[in-house]
């Protein structure tokens, strides 16, 4: 399958964070900094259950390519993870699995609840499936679709990388955001 | 957590003592594919036994289809064996054909053919890909799953649908295919030999994968039928039973094609059967295409195939049929049918019961992978925790079809 | 051939298990035998057994519950390869007395398709190895596919139960 290479002549650099730059230095605020750090290289965890997470491997693989965005690390252990991707129905056994994963994962991370069954239980109202994954961990991205396409999913991990760019350090300590997971219950 | 075990020889004075550790191969796991917990009692790297639970991904499908009309349970189906969703599907329509007791025109059943056969190949895909992957061999899964991508197109063409396509209706297709959907599967059918080939020479032969997988996990074909084996595990083993040749349904009696049958039932065997299934399953298409022949998509069933537009428009009884089909309000003949399709993984079942009412009395769907994962326990005693892994992973065992 | 297949396993039955086969008829494309609950395991076991027969595959195990509500059933379907023959067994019993004799010892495979039967439905099998629930979580104290429980959680506070027929 050759095909034949295309060469960039033009390169296109990212864009810099607002600074002031001198001879030898750049001076701008850490904030910046460090969201454009954490923005381009999340670490997803991908929870995968059910056929959303064939769509996501569907994602992974070159033609949806999510390594271009930095996510090209899966982390299947959450201490080492950023970004938790639920990907799939998530029934009322597996609750408490995906609690305890969400609960050993350090700061900062994210959540993305990819699918209509981790939204809201999707088209299965049923006894068995827990309605949402927001009734037991926080969630800051929902991508509805049954299942989403790839391009929706890759939307989805663009949002959660503005939010990881616009992030301010002093959210995750701050009294609204322990008010919020206490509300689920957690410290 | 380790237990000790004494064991007293007699002539000795040596006392043995062995430890078991276990390990819990819990239901999020990388390799494990799907969300199923096995507890492992190991004696260092070797399984002397394992506890499998399952039902982590239950979601009800037998109750939720008592509620549902006949026409809004094929979404359902989808989401059986979801890798190769269109299988499901057709299998539903024929059970609903069959107690409807409906004639279905061989050019609707030709072009369920190559439906079915398409999506076995894409089953096939990530079977034997995630196998390569679990054993280390990551370049197979990048470069064979570009062709998911093209099977995906001609899905999305036909049906709108990527992953769970809800394909078809009872009773046939509601029109003819466009011409790009054929462009699409002409060139499939072109270059998806050269894509299968680069894949075959990567793993096939290759004295790493061979060794890795030769003898792993085997099963013999008498403990295979007593745990009813169906599918590629069952012929793997030297069990020559593919429903459709033993039953055949939707006019695969027309074609010519072999059933690869392997003889020690391991993980290679499983990983050959898949790659000359999917060979087999080109010919059938190719087959298809060139013996189409000329009649309607669908049967004539007023009361369950929506009438044409410009008839629903103009045409008294055709609105009401079209209002009563919509709302799911069409009566359905009472009687009880079993129907089986060769799925991705085996012979799939729907066992019907209807009391004539607008939704089933009973469904019960004959999953192949719940029926045949009960023998993974026994396949891995003595085996180390590797080879148990890429056991598991030979055996296509999908969560969606394992708990429904 | 299938009313030939009927005519069959039929003499066959009636030869030996005369009194306990309640009806034999042909439904469809398979034969359908009801039998009493007490043989079910002495029938299935000769079925599997005779040389003429040779039902060594059981394809499914499935419960259900009758249209009134009173009776649970336990549906068979065996298969024999090499003939190809295929037939359906049903059982009836009480729904407050839900017991029957098991097929483990005949085919391994009975084992989870038991559980799942006794999962959704309360059938208990008499000297299953395991009988404990399967996809259903364990705390679980209720059978739900038996029509008197929803279908829905009830306690969702989600979703608006006066639309959609629910």
């Amino acid at each position: 399958m050759a095909k034949e290479i295309i060469k960039r002549t033009k390169l296109e650099i990212a864009k810099s964070p607002e600074g002031i730059e001198g001879p030898g230095f750049f001076a701008t605020k850490l904030e910046d900094v460090v969201g454009l750090a954490r923005k381009n290289s999340l670490w997803p965890l991908p929870f995968a259950t059910s056929c959303c997470g064939i769509e996501f491997m569907a994602t992974m693989a070159s033609h949806y390519d999510l390594g271009r965005f930095g996510s090209e690390r899966l982390s299947f252990s959450p201490r080492q993870a950023d970004m938790l991707m639920v990907m799939g129905t998530i029934a009322k056994k597996m609750g408490p699995t995906l609690r305890q994963v969400y609960e050993q994962m350090a700061e900062p991370r994210w959540v993305l609840s990819v699918g209509a069954c981790a939204s809201t239980g999707g088209i299965f109202d049923t006894y068995s499936v827990l309605q949402g994954i927001d009734k037991i961990i926080p969630v800051d991205v929902y991508v509805p679709g049954c299942p989403p396409r790839p391009e929706q999913i890759l939307e989805g991990v663009l949002k959660i990388q503005e939010m990881a760019q616009n992030e301010s350090f002093r959210r995750r300590e701050s009294e609204e955001y322990k008010k919020m997971l206490n509300s689920y219950g957690m410290e | 957590m380790s237990k000790k075990e004494t064991t007293y020889s007699v002539n000795q004075e040596v006392i043995e003592e062995k430890e078991y550790s276990t390990l819990n191969l819990g239901p999020t796991h990388p390799a494990t594919h799907g969300i199923f917990q096995n507890v492992l009692k190991m004696d260092g790297e070797i399984i002397h036994d394992a506890v499998p639970t399952i039902g982590y991904i239950h979601r009800a499908f037998e109750k939720l289809a008592e509620r549902r009309p006949y026409a809004q349970i094929t979404p359902i189906t989808d989401r059986l064996n979801y890798c190769s969703s269109p299988i499901n599907n057709m299998g539903w329509y024929m059970t609903v054909e069959k107690l409807l007791k409906a004639e279905i025109p061989k050019r609707a059943q030709y072009h369920r053919v190559i439906i079915m056969e398409l999506s076995r190949i894409a089953d096939h895909i990530i079977c034997n890909s995630v196998i390569g992957v679990d054993t280390g061999a990551m370049t197979g899964f990048l470069y064979i799953f570009q062709w998911r991508e093209k099977i995906y197109e001609i899905f999305e063409e036909i049906c709108g649908a990527r992953l769970t396509t809800n394909i078809g209706r009872i009773g046939g297709f509601d029109k003819e295919w466009s011409k790009k959907a054929w462009d699409l599967i002409d060139t499939f059918l072109k270059e998806y030999p050269k894509g299968l080939t680069e894949f075959s020479n990567l793993l096939e032969r290759n004295k790493i994968f061979m060794d890795r997988t030769v003898n792993c996990g085997p099963i013999s074909a008498e403990r295979a039928l007593a745990y009813s084996f169906v599918g590629p595990n069952l012929r793997a083993a030297g069990v020559d039973y593919d429903v459709r040749v033993m039953n055949p349904y939707s006019s695969y009696e027309d074609f010519t094609f072999t059933v690869p049958v392997g003889t020690q039932g391991d993980t290679y065997d499983r990983f050959m059967v898949r790659q000359h299934e999917m060979w087999q399953s080109l010919s059938i298409i190719e087959q298809a295409i060139k013996k189409m022949p000329a009649g309607a998509m669908h049967a004539d069933l007023p009361d369950f195939f929506l009438p044409p537009k410009e008839q629903v428009y103009n045409n008294m009884e055709a609105l009401i049929y079209h209002f009563k089909i919509v709302m799911g309000e069409t009566d359905i003949p009472k009687g009880e049918v079993y129907h089986c399709v060769e799925g991705g993984n085996g012979e799939l079942g729907f066992y019907l019961i209807s009391d004539g009412g607008r939704t089933p009395f009973r469904l019960h769907f004959r999953r192949p992978c719940f029926i045949y994962y009960q023998a993974y326990p026994e396949m891995i005693k003595g085996i180390m925790l590797s080879d148990a892994i890429l056991t598991m992973s030979s055996m296509n065992v999908i969560a969606g079809e394992l708990d429904a | 051939m299938t009313m030939e297949l009927l005519e069959i396993v039929n003499n066959k039955l009636k030869e030996h298990f005369a009194g306990d086969i309640e009806s034999a008829e042909q439904l469809y494309d398979y034969p359908v035998f009801t039998v009493n609950k007490d043989k079910v395991h002495d029938i299935l076991k000769f079925l599997k057994e005779d040389e003429e027969l040779n039902f060594h595959f059981l394809t499914d195990l499935c419960g259900m519950q009758t249209a009134d509500e009173k009776q649970l059933g336990v549906i068979y379907h065996l298969h024999n390869m090499p003939k190809n023959y295929r037939i359906r067994l049903k059982t009836f019993f009480d729904i407050n007395k839900p017991e029957v004799a098991t097929a483990t010892d005949l085919w391994p495979a009975a084992n989870w398709m038991e559980r799942e039967t006794y999962d959704f439905f309360g059938v208990k099998f008499k000297g299953h190895p395991n009988l404990k629930r399967i996809l259903n979580v364990d705390e679980m104290d209720i059978f739900p596919l038996r029509k008197e429980y929803p279908l829905e959680d009830q306690g969702r506070t989600d979703k608006n139960d006066s639309m959609f027929g629910r």
